[in-house]
């Protein structure tokens, strides 16, 4: 079993005929996803890894029956893309890039709301499950199956406790980056809930840093909903307010976003909370023994 | 609706600032009336200006940061004469770490009453949020703080933007009187047309001025533009200017480096956002001072190491650097290539520790090893070498 992803996923890549969209087709491939399509407008009729590419996401669903999608098109008209796949009716949007203006994310919003599609990311590695395959840019070779639902707001600290899991011979289940930018299209919370019914799942590894309240708004989730353990890490200990650190979203504005504030309100809900990610296998083990 | 949470401070800080005149400059694009005024550069500007205006003007500080009038960024001038002497006081001022280089020299009014009208782009409504406070003319944040009931919070509605008779509804909740509603209502959706319009993240009139002659006009103004929007934005990408106070932050952003500035001395360099935060975390537990956030970001190659590691040695505080890599798109042997051409060109005997995973990893620390350079096995490793080789410095 599996969160997002299931053998049924059907997968388009819009800006596949570009750089780094052609080279993640590639790699998504061979991960084994089922990607069925590409669309780059005006580039319809041409072949990438021995894909079709269409004009428009409608001619795509028509042509391959995708339900899913993963955006690699660049900022000015990644929002374009997002809401052309809602309207078309892609149920599961990744969107990778990064730099998007955050007005065109306001937008997007409302149409991914009024179609009821999932959005993960913009500004995000996106998501995998091992043994079905990925959707994005996560390096599939450092999972393997197991237990762990894991969420994360980045991109490359994520691969570092995945491999520390992995190495440790703790497996996951499903695997999701939710982005760094300030609108983001799910939240923790949104994949706590997933996680909460997956049958594969057991424990959820939960990667927070410093800026906005996702995090909070995940521990108050906890607190009431959830009753798989959950084990958390929050980046940016040492960050000073009022500066992005790299994210967009990464920032901390007066009081709000530190990463005390989201530690003590994860504690507060029962979560242990690793200090450095070297604690995070450990911490999953004590959760997976007190379930046996 | 449900009550939102605002962050003011929200989307300040990924974005270009712009001065007060420019911002009026845009607002009365939009047809929001402004004070009457002009900036100058020299005290005889001011003066001249102040002549063509005809009666007081207010001489104001153009910075980029609040508080100018606590700071004596602000003064009068009764005539001509007094407003060059208020220029010529405020003209090479240092206003918290900026100096002043313009002034503004706008026509005095007679305030009857300020209010205050905000924009900002809200996370968790995932719009732009309007804020209407009677309670005008002071720092809205310490209004947020003191007296949140002072502030009508409304998300604007992306579809339509904000239609004239929301503006209104928000002005009447929030308490201004019948004589601003009209004129107000006016303004305020000019504001938000503005805000879209102009890729701003925050936008703000503070105060909104009603005189004793029953004008309503804006008498300060802040606009902040989303960075990601100016290439749209062209002409206000050219109104960009050394915003941070840090001229190493300055400098970084015109090399195309992610940097931000801390108060220690071990320089950190790392691929992506959340793996840089985490390794300023454990050099921080392992006992040093991050001097710096530097994210290479995804895909790098080995000018881009090399650019990275010179730039953060070229920071007289750095006494060691942390190289800290998880290969993806990025690749070790490409990492360690830029490790070594930098060699060269940094200080002699400072330290450096490179950790190198995933792809690649095996054929850079060969290429690292080759060149006589430390590495580390994890980055918990990396972190206890690196403030380990600077402690020995001492």
């Amino acid at each position: 079993m599996s969160i997002l992803l299931d053998k049924n996923t059907r997968v388009i890549v819009t800006g596949i005929t570009g750089r780094e969209g052609k080279y993640h087709t590639r790699n998504m491939l061979n991960a084994g996803t089922n990607v069925v399509g590409g669309v780059t407008p005006g580039k319809g009729g041409q072949v990438v890894e021995g894909l079709p590419v269409f004009d428009t996401v409608a001619e795509a669903i028509a042509a391959t029956s995708a339900n899913a999608s993963c955006i690699f098109v660049p900022p000015a008209g990644a929002a374009d893309s997002i809401m052309e796949c809602a309207n078309a009716g892609i149920k599961l949007i990744v969107c990778i890039t990064e730099n998007i203006p955050v007005i065109d994310m306001t937008r997007a919003m409302l149409v991914v709301h009024e179609h009821g599609a999932t959005l993960i990311g913009p500004n995000c590695p996106g998501m995998c499950t091992p043994g079905l395959g990925k959707i994005g840019i996560i390096p599939y070779q450092i999972f393997q199956p197991g237990p762990v639902g894991f969420i994360s707001r980045s991109g490359t600290a994520t691969y570092e406790v995945v491999s520390l899991l992995t190495g440790a011979g703790i497996g996951q289940s499903t695997c999701i980056g939710i982005g760094g930018d300030p609108i983001i299209g799910s939240t923790f919370a949104d994949y706590l809930e997933q996680f909460e019914s997956d049958p594969q799942t057991k424990v959820v590894v939960m990667c927070g840093e410093i800026g906005g309240s996702d995090e909070e708004d995940a521990a108050e989730y906890i607190k009431t909903s959830m009753h798989k353990p959950v084990v958390a890490f929050i980046s940016g200990r040492t960050a000073p307010a009022g500066k992005r650190m790299g994210h967009a979203g990464a920032i901390i504005s007066g009081n709000t976003g530190t990463a005390q504030g989201k530690v003590d309100a994860l504690q507060a809900a029962g979560v242990p909370v690793a200090e450095t990610i070297f604690e995070i296998p450990g911490l999953v083990e004590e959760a997976l023994a007190k379930l046996s | 609706m449900a009550e939102q949470k605002i962050y003011l401070l929200e989307g300040e800080h990924f974005a270009v600032k712009i001065h007060e005149y420019q911002a009026k400059d845009i607002l009365a694009r939009y047809g929001i009336p402004v004070q009457p005024g002009k900036v100058a550069s020299t005290p005889e500007e001011a003066e001249a200006i102040a002549r063509e205006l005809n009666g007081p003007v207010v001489v104001k500080a153009q910075v980029y940061v609040g508080g100018r009038g606590k700071a004596g960024g602000v003064k009068f001038g009764h005539t001509p004469e007094e407003a060059r002497e208020a220029a010529a006081k405020i003209l090479g001022m240092d206003i918290k770490g900026l100096t002043v280089e313009k002034v503004l020299v706008t026509k005095m009014v007679d305030i009857q009453e300020e209010y205050y009208l905000g924009i900002i782009i809200d996370r968790k409504s995932q719009a732009p949020v309007v804020m209407v406070s009677k309670a005008g003319g002071m720092d809205i944040e310490e209004v947020a703080a003191t007296s949140p009931e002072k502030i009508i919070k409304e998300p604007i509605d992306m579809r339509w933007g904000l239609r004239p008779f929301e503006a209104r509804d928000i002005l009447s909740r929030a308490g201004l009187p019948s004589n601003v509603i009209a004129k107000g209502g006016v303004i305020l959706t000019a504001l938000a047309r503005a805000f879209i319009e102009s890729d701003a993240n925050t936008a703000e009139i503070n105060p909104l001025v009603l005189t004793r002659d029953g004008q309503v006009q804006a008498a300060d103004a802040k606009i902040v533009i989303d960075d990601n929007g100016l290439y749209r934005q062209k002409e206000y990408a050219t109104w960009a200017e050394p915003e941070e106070s840090n001229p190493l932050e300055f400098r970084a952003k015109q090399e195309g480096l992610t940097y931000v500035k801390l108060d220690g001395n071990v320089g950190i360099i790392g691929n992506g956002a959340g793996l840089v935060m985490t390794t300023l975390d454990m050099v921080a537990r392992s006992g040093g001072k991050p001097a710096n956030f530097l994210d290479i970001g995804g895909g790098a190659k080995a000018d881009v190491m090399e650019k990275a590691l010179r730039f953060v040695a070229s920071d007289p505080d750095v006494v060691g650097i942390l190289v800290n890599i998880f290969g993806g798109i990025t690749r070790g042997e490409e990492v360690a290539k830029g490790v070594i051409q930098a060699q060269a060109h940094l200080p002699k005997g400072m330290p450096i520790v490179v950790r190198l995973s995933g792809t690649g990893a095996d054929e850079g620390k060969a290429l690292l090893k080759d060149a006589g350079l430390e590495w580390g096995q994890d980055m918990r490793e990396g972190a206890l070498k690196i403030v380990s080789a600077i402690n020995a410095l001492s």
